[in-house]
């Protein structure tokens, strides 16, 4: 059987060796399926095992996951900065309302509404990243933690699931839905009623 | 409605907490002050006089449905008219902010209309 990737001899391993060690005389059927069976379980275990360490995992904890989530981050930074200067600009149009004819002005004043509706889509977005940033960071914790099993070197970090929620409001603390899961306002507005 | 009340906008978001007190001084409402989080928002409330909260969930080191839970527990704020604007939209999540005692419930994004709309009811009951 192959000695894998130079870590201690794994249990399936050691069960076979007990079997085998175990074994006198002729063996039936029965014991020669189980121990081919037994035999090629750990041939599966040991090509797991190469395949893991294949896999670079200090590359992905080290690497590649930090600077997604630099990535994510920047976004989320970029995205503010545009949003904030957007407003910067509305609010300089506002300020312009006095001095337009009342027509004009009630116009001007609908669109920068609607620029303000349209601008909340920095808050929604800066949530959706968030929960991809604390999937990945779930992702290295679990790849790290099977890598150290098998082990590598890479030590597992603490993952987000690792905060438990303390209060209620923590624990339906989801952020937003994707649209098909999503409740509309009107069937928000629907379910308060029902408690009237 | 009264447009002199009070508001006080809890949000982590300075971006929308910007949006949301430009909303609101189209709509007249100019004593508006902030927050960005539950406690920060508790400790106002407690040494203020607000007449209406409007409060995003999703905070920490205290959440809006936290801060919503001591509002309702303290007798001098229990009776302020409070606003839940959220990306929360699960069913369990309007429930337990209804439980909780909340006065109306705004689902983000949002449009104007909705947010005029919500506080003139909570401040036509208050």
């Amino acid at each position: 059987m192959p000695d894998g990737i130079g870590s201690p001899p794994d249990p399936i391993e050691q069960a076979v060796r007990a079997v085998l060690g175990s074994m006198s005389g002729d063996l039936t059927v029965t014991e020669a399926a189980l121990l081919a069976e037994l035999e090629a379980l750990g041939r599966e275990v040991s090509r797991a095992k190469s395949e893991i360490a294949a896999l670079q995992v200090e590359d992905i904890t080290a690497s590649h996951i930090p600077a997604a989530t630099d990535e994510l981050d920047a976004v989320v930074a970029h995205t503010a900065t545009a949003t904030n200067e957007i407003l910067d600009a509305c609010e300089v149009l506002e300020g312009l309302q006095p001095q337009l004819p009342a027509e004009a002005g009630a116009a001007l004043s609908g669109a920068v509404t609607r620029i303000y509706e349209a601008c909340s889509f920095q808050d929604i977005t800066g949530q959706r990243i968030s929960k991809v940033v604390n999937a990945l960071k779930t992702i290295e914790a679990r790849v790290a933690a099977v890598s150290s099993r098998f082990g590598s070197a890479a030590a597992a970090p603490a993952s987000a699931e690792d905060a438990a929620p303390k209060t209620e409001g923590e624990a339906l603390a989801n952020g937003p839905q994707l649209p098909a899961a999503a409740s509309s306002q009107a069937e928000i507005d629907r379910l308060l009623a029902s408690f009237d | 409605m009264d447009k002199s009340t009070p508001v006080l906008i809890v949000d982590d978001y300075k971006t929308m907490l910007r949006i949301i007190r430009n909303l609101l001084k189209q709509l007249e409402f100019e004593n508006v002050e902030e927050a960005t989080d539950g406690q920060e928002a508790l400790a106002k409330l407690r040494a203020g006089n607000f007449g209406l909260v409007i409060s995003d969930w999703n905070m920490t080191p205290m959440t809006g449905l936290d801060l919503l839970k001591e509002v309702r527990a303290d007798a001098r704020l229990k009776a302020t008219p409070f606003i839940m604007i959220t990306a929360e939209s699960k069913t369990e999540n309007v429930v337990a902010a209804k439980q909780a005692g909340v006065s109306n419930y705004i689902v983000k994004p949002f449009n104007a209309e909705t947010l005029r709309d919500k506080i003139e009811k909570v401040m036509a009951h208050a």
